[in-house]
């Protein structure tokens, strides 16, 4: 088959592990694509995609946009901060004003868990969650998962340990359904007060001590400490955190294997990862970076592809 | 199902040995000439023509795998999207000559959208095509091959079927084939 089972990309939830995997094998012939001395191919030159971003974002906009042009696709990009929604308009008709202008997909980040999923009951468009609160980031665990795959073959029977503020990260439970459909094992790491009471019943490992995550697991996929969502303290101080839960090269030396390094950044560099360990050899952050725009032409060529 | 052969093996290895000696009274030494198996069927023809390049020149041809996939016109148009296959070209094109090969030539669509795939590797000096059958009278578009195999007169109705011992068949076979009403 080389239809995915949904025509919005709201959550890995909702899809399966064969969508998962033609992801995958469309991302291997884009990544070719983009490599190439035209990094161009022409098959959504009719097609209109909006950026709709009601949260700040660098890394995913600018790698769903650039998806987008190497894809041949019109993009309009929209941000809220410089919008009418300040005037008080509703989500809906914000996106509704979009599609009026003739839009055939939405690429969307918003605050608010369920704003894609909402969208997706309302409108006709296409419809690619790039975050959506602390729930989900599907592209994000899609690249993770894609380099994961690249660096060691497979992801099935793999051990990844996903490790920090699991209880404010899209990343991570967007991650944890990833991983589980593709058939590795899953721990979550960090201090009590940031892993979700409940997590453990998603079928993964849940632990506490670092030293004993990293000897576990075969890659580390380290999440940066979200201090713009929380609103009460959660560790007495960064320093403290980095002292019992930071990544150095020190503690990466000691383990008796190589493990894999991957961060969704940003980086708070020296927080939970020291540059030493972000730098070195065991760090796949770039390759991340290089495979989430080859994930993201994937997504929109096979959604653009099935709304026919 | 009705089914008629066109070539069986025999005959399909003289055809090829025919090919490739005008290949060569084209191109000399294949120095400056590289060629391009068009995914996912004229690979395994380019991968034979290549094979008797070799051992008449009794040297390396440079040989690259080319999709189209994603430069189709025919993208939202179909139910389902195409597939794409891996494209392989380990090698400039810049100013080479370049030998598409495929293994029919129907409307022209997938060499319109190779043209197109290839051209984002560079300006080749000159760009020929080779098929193995060239259904007449089928083109949606101005495209003729250079190099044909085998001229066959078919209806809309009909599918040229090739089977290659390369992609896994008992015998090296092509088919035509009347689906029935």
């Amino acid at each position: 088959m080389s239809k995915l089972s949904q025509r919005h990309l709201l959550g890995i939830k909702n899809i399966t592990r064969e969508d998962i995997e033609l992801i995958f094998e469309t991302a291997g012939n884009f990544k070719e694509v983009i490599n190439r001395p035209i990094k161009k191919v022409p098959s959504l030159r009719d097609i209109t995609i909006a950026n709709v971003f009601f949260e700040n974002s660098t890394r995913t906009r600018l790698s769903f946009e650039l998806a987008q042009k190497r894809l041949s696709a019109d993009v309009i990009n929209f941000s809220a901060s410089s919008s009418s929604v300040k005037k008080g308009e509703t989500l809906l008709d914000t996106v509704n004003n979009i599609l009026a202008m003739k839009v055939d997909m939405i690429v969307i980040r918003h605050a608010s868990v369920g704003a894609p999923h909402f969208l997706s009951k309302h409108i006709n468009a296409n419809i690619v969650n790039a975050g959506d609160g602390t729930h989900e980031h599907p592209t994000q665990a899609l690249l993770d998962a894609f380099s994961i795959q690249e660096k060691l073959g497979t992801v099935e029977g793999k051990k990844i340990a996903i490790i920090g503020d699991i209880l404010h990260s899209r990343v991570a439970l967007s991650n944890i359904f990833a991983l589980k459909k593709l058939g590795a094992s899953v721990m979550v790491c960090g201090p009590p007060t940031l892993l979700p009471k409940f997590i453990g019943q998603l079928g993964i490992e849940v632990e506490f001590d670092i030293r004993k995550a990293l000897a576990w697991c075969d890659v580390a996929n380290v999440l940066r400490i979200q201090l713009e969502r929380q609103q009460i303290k959660y560790f007495p101080s960064l320093r403290e955190y980095s002292l019992y839960y930071g990544i150095n090269k020190k503690l990466l030396d000691s383990l008796k294997k190589e493990i894999i390094i991957m961060h969704p950044g940003p980086i708070n560099r020296g927080v939970e990862l020291s540059s030493d360990a972000a730098d070195s050899s065991h760090s796949i952050i770039l390759d991340q970076v290089e495979n989430g725009v080859a994930i993201r032409m994937a997504v929109l060529y096979l959604l653009a592809g099935a709304a026919a | 199902m009705q089914k008629k052969l066109i070539l069986d093996s025999d005959l399909l290895d003289i055809t090829l040995s025919r090919l490739c000696q005008q290949l060569i009274e084209n191109h000399n030494d294949f120095s400056e000439t590289v060629i391009l198996g068009m995914q996912p069927r004229g690979i395994f023809l380019a991968e034979l023509i290549q094979e008797k390049l070799k051992k008449t020149l009794k040297k390396e041809i440079s040989m690259g795998y080319l999709d189209t996939t994603f430069y189709r016109d025919d993208f939202r148009r179909r139910d389902v999207p195409a597939k794409a296959s891996e494209t392989k070209v380990p090698f400039v094109i810049e100013g080479k000559k370049v030998v598409l090969i495929d293994d029919v030539l129907f409307t022209g669509r997938t060499v319109r959208a190779a043209m197109d795939a290839m051209i984002a590797f560079g300006r080749p000096s000159k760009v020929e095509l080779l098929v193995l059958v060239d259904r007449k009278h089928t083109r949606d578009l101005p495209i003729a091959a250079d190099y044909v195999g085998k001229y066959v007169d078919t209806l809309t109705s009909q599918r040229v079927l090739v089977e290659l011992e390369a992609q896994g068949h008992k015998q090296n076979k092509i088919w035509l084939i009347k689906k029935e009403e």
